[in-house]
């Protein structure tokens, strides 16, 4: 199997993805911070390989479905950063013209069919639109991405169950990043990984380092080929780790300093840099580019987006059902 | 709005198919037929059609409802599916997303609270919540009410739920006349239509038109114009409503019946009329009187010039605020007969 960090054009998509979406959310935790930005956001710095790793193994018709901690999806999937700053900004140009923000952004044309408020919430739906494309003879596979606290909720044990036995096109991202809110895997389940929960409906589960992304990578693009042969879904989880609180109320009273700065030193992205720097595949230079080249696009996203017209009011109630 | 009001008279209370659409009789059929055979058309004509839910298959459905479809269609389009209310509905919301146009049955419309999710915070938010970017039209189809002795977690009226959460579309066809065309316009809304068949009206039976013609979401019917008092009421309860009508013109008490038929969107216009005109409105739910839907009602009277115009205070006749119980002398008891319609209009027409 070829991996992402193989070759240099590759790798060179493989790292500005992960950087655009480090750099995103530093800029909007930043604009957060300096109460430039309202709301709510949750915050997925540290998991940008699983993200990358599992978008990357799709086709651009495939689909995904997100979650409330969904930027990273979105940005992998190939999403434009300034309408989703737009967005988060409250702007009539962002992806849902100011009536969705952070947790409900899509981007129907590049198969993102939406972030999910509701932890468990976009598990069904995957395997409804993986139902609509057997039904019409496409074969697009979907990616449902959810945290582990997900998989404690009826939401993902129904969709699951209903994928198996119908052999959907799914691939069930399970990013495991440790703690529901400040609740741990420890103390949320009785076994000892999520991908056993597969046993249970009959599907395999496949347990990976999240923070390496060619690893994911290669086990969703298994998945995937398998799905789209019509052999049915998988459950891969991917071990990561959130850096940041679970949201702005986070004050980090469920976890020790030393694990963030262990998890920290497992930084998914410098460990892609050093690995295709050591293979050869980009120079030193390289990666500095890419690195200030989504510094850059980000700070243009922000810019042009804070410049376009705030969400307008005046059509919400025409806004609420579709008209053709 | 659209309105599209049917305006009939006397104690027929049939809806005339749109002149020209088709020109079939009208065959008599039962109402679960109608149902029936409104899905086979719509499957027939649109590929993207497709039902799924509980028994729907070889069974036929929990009320027979699906009958020989899976037979016409085969399992793939008539899926029958594990007992997962929340999975089989999240479903839809992804099939419909993905460019389908699922038709979901849940057993007993009780069983929606399973599913609660996928209705109330996916299927009804997400056109907007994406800023018009998706659209999700399916139709969630669910037998409600009272009447089967099947007890407190079989028999309620939930549609005031549903009718409270913008993005939900409500629809309570009352006759088997015009079921069918109630749920081809919900099959071919692009929104969520949450359609729902009362139980005891499954085997009621009526003409329904044999061509294909739709009656628009948002239309209230007038099944009857009386002078002295106008009656609002929905499923089940207009057919009992229309009994009461007939016993009080003997009386020589002439009453209007009025049929919502889609609680939303609602179309208050001809109930307002009628209001205006009678001076009078008695409003009949199946559903508890609290917070209900017939309250929504009497404050769009309220808030217009018709109240100007009663003569005597609104009252609402309404189930009980309580739990449907199992024993039948009990369970009529808990929501309205034709004796306690009659009761209530016969007050309303001596204190006023």
């Amino acid at each position: 199997m070829v991996r992402l960090g193989d070759d240099p054009a590759t790798a060179r998509r493989t790292l500005e993805a992960m950087w655009r979406i480090r750099r995103f959310e530093e800029a909007v935790d930043d604009l957060f911070a300096r109460g430039l930005m309202h709301g709510t956001m949750h915050l997925s710095i540290g998991q940008e390989a699983s993200a990358t790793g599992a978008c990357f193994a799709l086709r651009d018709d495939d689909a995904i479905t997100s979650t409330h901690r969904g930027h990273g999806h979105c940005i992998a999937k190939g999403a434009d950063l300034e309408r989703m700053m737009a967005e988060l900004l409250a702007k009539e140009t962002g992806y849902c013209r100011g009536r969705g923000g952070s947790m409900h952004i899509a981007d129907v044309a590049t198969g993102n069919l939406g972030a999910n408020g509701i932890v468990g919430g976009g598990i069904p739906i995957a395997a409804g639109a993986g139902l609509a494309y057997r039904l019409q003879g496409i074969d697009r596979v979907v990616v449902s991405f959810f945290g582990d606290g997900a998989t404690n909720e009826g939401a993902f044990h129904e969709a699951v169950n209903l994928a198996a036995i119908w052999k959907l096109p799914v691939v069930f991202v399970c990013e495991n990043n440790k703690y529901g809110m400040s609740f741990s895997t420890e103390k949320s389940m009785a076994v000892e990984t999520i991908a056993e929960r597969s046993g249970g409906y009959g599907l395999p589960g496949v347990t990976v380092d999240g923070n390496d992304v060619e690893a994911v990578n290669e086990a969703v693009t298994t998945a995937v080929d398998r799905a789209r042969a019509g052999d049915g879904p998988t459950l891969v989880e991917a071990l990561t780790y959130r850096w940041k609180g679970h949201s702005k109320s986070d004050k980090n009273l469920y976890r020790t300093r030393e694990e963030i700065s262990e998890w920290r030193d497992k930084d998914p992205i410098g460990r892609f840099e050093a690995l295709v720097v050591e293979r050869g595949v980009l120079t030193a230079t390289d990666v500095e580019e890419i690195r200030a080249a989504a510094t850059n696009d980000v700070r243009d996203a922000a810019r042009r987006a804070n410049a376009a017209p705030d969400a307008n009011p005046d059509d919400l109630l025409d806004a609420v059902f579709a008209t053709a | 709005m659209t309105t599209n009001t049917t305006q009939t008279t006397g104690s027929a209370t049939r809806t005339a198919a749109e002149p020209g659409a088709t020109g079939s009789e009208p065959r008599v059929m039962t109402y679960s037929e109608a149902i029936r055979e409104a899905i086979g058309e719509a499957m027939t004509a649109d590929d993207r059609v497709f039902m799924l839910g509980e028994d729907i298959g070889v069974y036929g459905g929990a009320f027979g409802v699906s009958g020989d479809l899976y037979h016409r269609f085969g399992p793939e389009r008539i899926r029958d599916t594990p007992i997962s209310e929340l999975g089989i509905v999240g479903a839809a919301v992804g099939a419909a997303l993905a460019g389908m146009r699922p038709i979901v049955e849940i057993q007993f419309s009780d069983f929606t609270c399973q599913a609660m999710d996928q209705i109330v915070n996916q299927a009804a938010k997400i056109h907007f919540m994406l800023g018009g970017a998706a659209q999700v039209p399916l139709v969630l189809r669910a037998p409600l009410g009272s009447g089967t002795g099947a007890a407190a977690q079989h028999s309620q009226s939930l549609e005031a739920w549903f009718a409270h959460v913008p993005g939900l579309k409500v629809v309570m066809p009352s006759c088997a006349e015009e079921v069918k065309g109630l749920l081809l316009a919900a099959i071919d809304d692009p929104n969520p239509v949450v359609f729902l068949e009362h139980k005891l009206l499954y085997r009621t039976s009526g003409p329904v038109p044999a061509g294909s013609e739709r009656i628009p979401l948002g239309s209230t019917a007038v099944r009857r114009t009386g002078r002295d008092l106008t009656i609002v009421a929905t499923g089940i309860m207009v057919s009992r409503c229309l009994e009461a009508a007939e016993t009080l013109a003997h009386e020589g008490i002439d009453v209007s019946v009025v049929d919502p038929r889609t609680l939303t969107p609602l179309d208050a216009r001809p109930i307002l009329d009628d209001v205006s005109r009678t001076g009078r409105a008695l409003l009949v739910q199946e559903a508890p009187g609290h917070v209900g839907y017939m309250a929504e009602i009497a404050s769009r009277i309220v808030e217009s010039p018709a109240i100007f115009r009663l003569l005597a205070p609104i009252r609402r006749l309404s189930g009980l605020d309580a739990p449907i119980p199992y024993a039948p002398q009990l369970e009529t008891a808990s929501v309205p007969q034709v004796d306690s319609i009659l009761e209530a209009a016969r007050t309303m027409l001596k204190e006023s």
